[in-house]
């Protein structure tokens, strides 16, 4: 095999400007490719986030709509139910309107019992638990924006105002950087009753009820059993595993990453008809020489074997350079966009499925010039000359 | 004489298609080479040299009769199979060089013996040494479009005989050389003949070149009209 690269090697310089320009629409396909992949897993990427035992009671119509905070006592209540934790969406935004922050109202003392995968020092969680206007943030803001234990930082909401001055900043103090083993090292929790207790907008509501439960065997039976429980109320709900809870979030996404997923292959097509052009162009150009290699004693699968290795080369290196080029700038990307994306960076799956398509691309580029290539007669292919 | 040939055709006929029109291109020739033979074949054009050339070589089939060289029969022969026999027993020479043009002279010569299980190493040595043959070993490095017509043809000579073929078989050698170089190239030729034992058939339309060879050989119309000793 490596005997033949020199002659592989020397054929793609025969037209140097046609091969460049290849390789480059093989470069830009492939980059394409590799940061398609990158968003598409970032989208969709959430629910390993998710805890076996945990469920998610929300409104039935939509999470956006509030439940009454008198539910999550209620749920507590539930048979199999540990204990349960209530979130709001605070629509956080620091400083400026693109510094968007995942922010999270939450029952702080249950919080830490429904998540035990997030860990804070011992006395900034006391100081947590005991200052309604501290926040806990991921490690990831924290050194984005330089913020230290202590620090108060002006977050504002695009959600709710202040009923006391009609404004939307709430001071908060940073009482601690936690550790998440779940990979959420972005966002931030603050409490929920600072926030009840100052809103305008309405009070005594909850975004959802978050549900630490015993036996995860047993989800299903007591996601029925609290959804019964405000069955034929004025806000009905609707209890599922998280996973699936983030699950409906991501396939909203989904959609966007399956438009991606066509746009790719839609792009892919194109490169192939390009590079299947190209080499049926090199090899027509070439039919002598295809002669002469067969005159010297070539098989048919020989000459074949030489036409699918250059076209393989050629895809080949163009293909790995622009993954090599979305590797490098999905990591740039992931940084600006980290508050959005749990899940960030070209997923490593995205080489070995770009190595498939190397050879898928390069096969089918050489699959025309290999059948014209075995079909040529050597008399006729000589009078090429 | 019939036991000592190298080449051996017996009733070898030739047809084409044209449309519904069958061409004859050749009529059941008979024909004896004998080995370290220098025959020239000669005839006007579409007398069917090149056809017969190509036959020999192994490079086309014959419509009837038999084919054999050094006492295998190559008319009956799966290509794969026809294929490895060339590498082995047959070089050719064209009239264009054939060259590969993105290679250099080394490797081009080099091209038959990646056929071969050789190291590179010792590829290269035989490359180099079969340029050195034809007095073109300062030129291994350069590429065809770098050298001259004649020089062209001589490395086209070196890839010949670089695997040590019992046969060469040259077409029209000469016919894209101005008269000096062409000379060069026949005098490479004898000498291959002579000092090498290589059996040697070339089809050309000029008489100065087959007064080189130790036969001559006229086709016309598809048949072996006359044979006389140059």
């Amino acid at each position: 095999m490596f005997k033949y690269l020199p002659l592989l090697w020397a054929n793609l310089g025969r037209k140097r400007l046609r091969t460049s320009l290849t390789l480059a629409s093989i470069v830009v396909a492939f980059l394409l490719f590799g940061l398609m992949q990158t968003l598409r897993v970032a989208m969709t990427g959430s629910p390993e986030l998710a805890g076996i035992d945990r469920l998610i009671t929300m409104h039935k119509t939509s999470f956006v709509q509030s439940l009454p905070l008198a539910y999550l006592n209620r749920v507590k209540g539930v048979d199999g139910v540990v204990t349960a934790s209530s979130q709001d969406w605070f629509g956080g935004v620091y400083q400026e309107d693109r510094n968007q922050i995942a922010a999270f109202a939450i029952d702080a003392p249950t919080f830490f019992e429904v998540y035990n995968e997030y860990k804070l020092k011992p006395e900034e969680k006391q100081a947590f638990l005991q200052d309604r206007t501290a926040v806990i943030v991921g490690p990831m803001i924290a050194e984005r924006f330089k913020w230290k234990v202590g620090d108060t930082i002006p977050m504002r909401s695009n959600i709710w105002t202040r009923k006391d001055d009609g404004g939307n900043s709430w001071p908060m103090k940073i009482a601690g950087i936690y550790q998440a083993s779940n990979g959420d090292n972005q966002s931030m929790y603050f409490h929920y009753d600072y926030l009840n207790e100052s809103r305008a907008e309405i009070r005594d509501m909850i975004g959802w009820v978050v549900v630490k439960v015993k036996d995860p065997d047993r989800s299903a039976d007591i996601a029925r059993s609290i959804d019964d429980l405000f069955r034929n109320s004025s806000t009905e709900t609707k209890t599922s595993t998280e996973k699936a809870f983030i699950q409906g979030f991501a396939n909203q996404m989904g959609n966007i990453g399956k438009l991606l997923t066509f746009v790719a292959a839609a792009v892919f097509f194109t490169m192939l008809l390009v590079t299947a052009n190209t080499m049926g162009q090199a090899i027509r150009e070439r039919i002598n020489e295809i002669g002469v290699m067969k005159t010297l004693g070539f098989s048919g699968a020989g000459v074949t074997f030489l036409i699918i290795a250059e076209a393989i080369l050629v895809t080949g290196l163009g293909g790995l350079i622009g993954l090599g080029l979305a590797a490098l700038a999905s990591k740039g990307i992931g940084a600006a966009v980290a508050q959005f994306f749990p899940v960030l960076g070209m997923p490593p799956a995205t080489w070995g499925i770009g190595v498939v398509l190397i050879v898928l691309l390069g096969g089918l580029a050489a699959a025309i010039p290999c059948t014209q290539a075995s079909r040529l007669k050597i008399v006729d292919a000589l009078r090429k000359s | 004489m019939a036991d000592e040939s190298l080449v051996r055709l017996r009733g070898v006929a030739k047809d084409y298609k044209r449309g519904a029109e069958t061409v004859h291109v050749l009529h059941a020739l008979d024909l004896d080479i004998p080995r370290g033979d220098f025959l020239a074949l000669m005839g006007p054009s579409g007398s069917g040299k090149s056809t017969l050339l190509n036959l020999i070589g192994g490079i086309d089939r014959p419509t009837s009769g038999s084919i054999e060289i050094a006492g295998t029969r190559t008319d009956s022969m799966t290509d794969g199979d026809l294929g490895k026999w060339r590498a082995h027993h047959v070089g050719f020479v064209f009239q264009m060089y054939n060259l590969l043009p993105v290679l250099t002279a080394e490797r081009n010569v080099e091209l038959p013996l990646l056929l071969t299980k050789l190291p590179a190493a010792e590829r290269r040595k035989r490359a180099n040494a079969a340029l050195g043959l034809v007095g073109l070993s300062e030129r291994a490095h350069h590429k065809p479009r770098e050298l001259s017509g004649g020089q062209e043809q001589r490395v086209g000579i070196a890839r010949a005989i670089v695997s040590d073929p019992t046969l060469l078989l040259c077409d029209e050698p000469t016919g894209d050389l101005d008269r000096k170089s062409g000379d060069e190239i026949l005098d490479l030729l004898q000498a291959l003949n002579q000092q090498q034992g290589k059996t040697i058939i070339m089809v050309t339309h000029d008489p100065h070149a087959a007064a080189r060879a130790k036969h001559v050989l006229h086709l016309n119309k598809g048949q072996l009209s006359r044979e006389a000793a140059a």
